[in-house]
């Protein structure tokens, strides 16, 4: 690669207010359409907006949370527009005093830890959404319009894709944790747009950029950037020039196509909203939204490496989601020991939830039922073989794990002379495995194991019964 | 003294999507420069400590609670929609 790759991006997270940024209507995701709308987000002549005191908070506390600086002394700007998902011909937003200004968040990819900053976070409403029918005709649902949105831009810091999905999963984490959006990009509420050029090794100025849309999942950034890459590099080498456009990345063939010259900023006319005053922000305002912010990922991470001695990698990888992070937690004070919580979080409750597209919380499993199974299988009463059989059971019925494994007899035989008995019997009914394993054939004793755990119906404790059938084939 | 080119009017009536004829953007050019350059006046007063005033009253922070009210009757929306489909506006599909 002759070029370095630099890459921004655009996040757009939607606040799960009750009601809309500056109209009282429902602000809902997955109402009947054109149902939660009011003659403000119609664009209706001579209606008022009306900022919505919870949004303004909630965007503080995420620009607190990504440690951005909060400006004291914010407005709103009209950025005009013509499009059919915008009946009013303008979108309220934020120009050049954004809300917050100056953050950073931290990623780690491959090991190596990296400050991304964060230009600015600002506050503006959604559009209303389009679906094309492919007949020429579109289909417009205004429930969307005027949702509170932030914005967060990042800055050119990001180097390749894979940093790139870090960030992503860095913001949905830390926005998450903060609890001022849902972050579902399969419902809208975390978009991304992703800014990228390239310029030869060495070269201080930037090259011209392109920006991708339709970037549906991280994944899709992902590859869209990768593809992107590519692109722009077989052009530069060709001798070509990049323009500054807005490509549109295609899921089916993994390829980006031009949408569009992209506009300049004094396209869209801002100018400062005369229907809404300045907002001065004091300090107990500030403090008091300050004092909201929940411990962060990095912070729990941080804590469940030094009180908990996890790896720094299970640690980041439990406090991606606050909702696994939060069952860990709870799982561990239920009397779970903490290794072993969250390696079944990140093992077999991980998977289940993969397999099934579930999450945690449309699951029976509860972490008194976790914590209680990882008990049975400390102290020995259950194999972790077993463990996965009582572990289904909770997961899709829930239950206490000491009644499940009573009433379906699945206690680990620990009896040294009932296992003895089973070793014995397996022993004489099969002299070839003896004799194979004695002449070096190492997989005999596994076919042994696995004849006694079928007679046990896997309920052998498995260090003891090999270390009583190494003992018995000895004496043979 | 600012000039106005008809192509500058021909851009800003594009973003305003207002539909005008080359004899219309000559008109409103000159127009367009009498009034920028009137503006200009305003350049002789010296602003250099005066703060950008976006309103005229002295109100901020003008709020209200996060209390939501049930959205317009859909069949009341509708009313001033020229067609529609399943509850959703039909518009003629521009991509964009």
């Amino acid at each position: 690669m002759n070029f370095e790759t630099i890459i921004g991006l655009e996040v757009h997270v939607e606040l799960k207010t009750e009601s809309k940024m500056f109209s009282p209507s429902p602000a809902h995701f997955g109402a009947e359409p054109n149902t939660n709308t009011n003659v403000i987000d119609l664009g209706y002549p001579g209606v008022l907006p009306v900022v919505n005191k919870t949004a303004v908070d909630w965007a503080m506390k995420a620009a607190l949370a990504l440690n951005c600086e909060i400006t004291r002394h914010t407005k709103f700007d009209r950025k005009n527009y013509f499009y059919p998902d915008n009946p009013k011909a303008y979108q309220i937003s934020q120009f050049d005093q954004p809300i917050g200004e100056h953050g950073w968040l931290e990623i780690e990819v491959n090991g190596e830890k990296k400050r991304i900053g964060i230009t600015r976070l600002h506050m503006e409403e959604d559009a209303g959404k389009l679906t094309h029918t492919g007949n020429g005709h579109s289909l417009v649902d205004f429930n969307r319009q005027g949702t509170p949105l932030i914005e967060i831009v990042s800055e050119p810091d990001i180097r390749t894709p894979e940093e790139a999905y870090a960030y992503l999963e860095k913001i949905k984490s830390i926005i998450q944790y903060t609890g001022v959006s849902d972050v579902r990009m399969e419902e809208g509420s975390l978009r991304c747009d992703a800014n990228i050029s390239l310029r030869p090794y060495g070269r201080d100025e930037f090259g011209t950029k392109t920006e991708l849309k339709n970037l549906n999942s991280f994944n899709f950034v992902k590859k869209g950037l990768e593809h992107e890459q590519i692109r722009q590099e077989q052009v530069l080498l060709a001798g070509g020039i990049i323009e500054q456009e807005t490509r549109r990345y295609d899921e089916s063939t993994g390829k980006t196509l031009l949408m569009r010259i992209k506009e300049g900023s004094d396209d869209y006319r801002y100018f400062p909203e005369p229907d809404l005053v300045d907002i001065v922000i004091d300090d107990a305002w500030l403090e008091r939204v300050r004092a909201e912010i929940p411990e962060l990922p990095d912070a729990r991470k941080a804590r469940y490496v030094s009180e908990l001695g996890l790896s720094s990698y299970d640690a980041m990888v439990l406090t991606l989601q606050k909702p696994i992070s939060d069952f860990f937690e709870a799982t561990v004070k239920a009397g779970a020991d903490a290794k072993l919580a969250s390696n079944w979080l990140m093992g077999e409750v991980s998977a289940y939830l993969n397999a099934q597209n579930k999450e945690l919380e449309g699951t029976e499993l509860t972490p008194e039922g976790l914590a209680g199974m990882i008990k049975l299988i400390s102290e020995g009463t259950i194999s972790s073989k077993i463990a996965k059989k009582v572990f289904k059971e909770l997961i899709e019925k829930g239950g206490d794990p000491n009644k499940i494994v009573k009433a379906q007899g699945l206690v680990q035989i620990s009896d040294e002379n009932v296992l003895l008995e089973y070793v014995t019997n397996t022993l004489d009914a099969n002299p070839q495995s003896i004799e194979d394993y004695k002449n070096g054939k190492d997989r005999a004793i596994g076919f042994l194991v696995g004849q006694i755990m079928k007679a046990t119906k896997g309920q052998a404790n498995p260090p003891l019964l090999n270390k009583i059938l190494l003992e018995e084939i000895a004496k043979r | 003294m600012a000039k106005m080119t008809k192509e500058e009017v021909i851009e800003v009536a594009h973003l305003a999507r207002l539909a005008i004829t080359d004899e219309e953007a000559v008109h409103f050019a000159d127009q367009l420069e009498a009034i920028t350059n009137a503006m200009e006046l305003l350049n002789e007063l010296d602003t250099e400590n005066v703060e950008p005033t976006t309103h005229v009253l002295p109100l901020v922070n003008v709020m209200r609670e996060d209390k939501s009210i049930e959205g317009l009757p859909r069949e009341l929306v509708m009313k001033n929609v020229k067609e529609h489909e399943g509850g959703q506006v039909r518009v003629p599909t521009i991509l964009d």
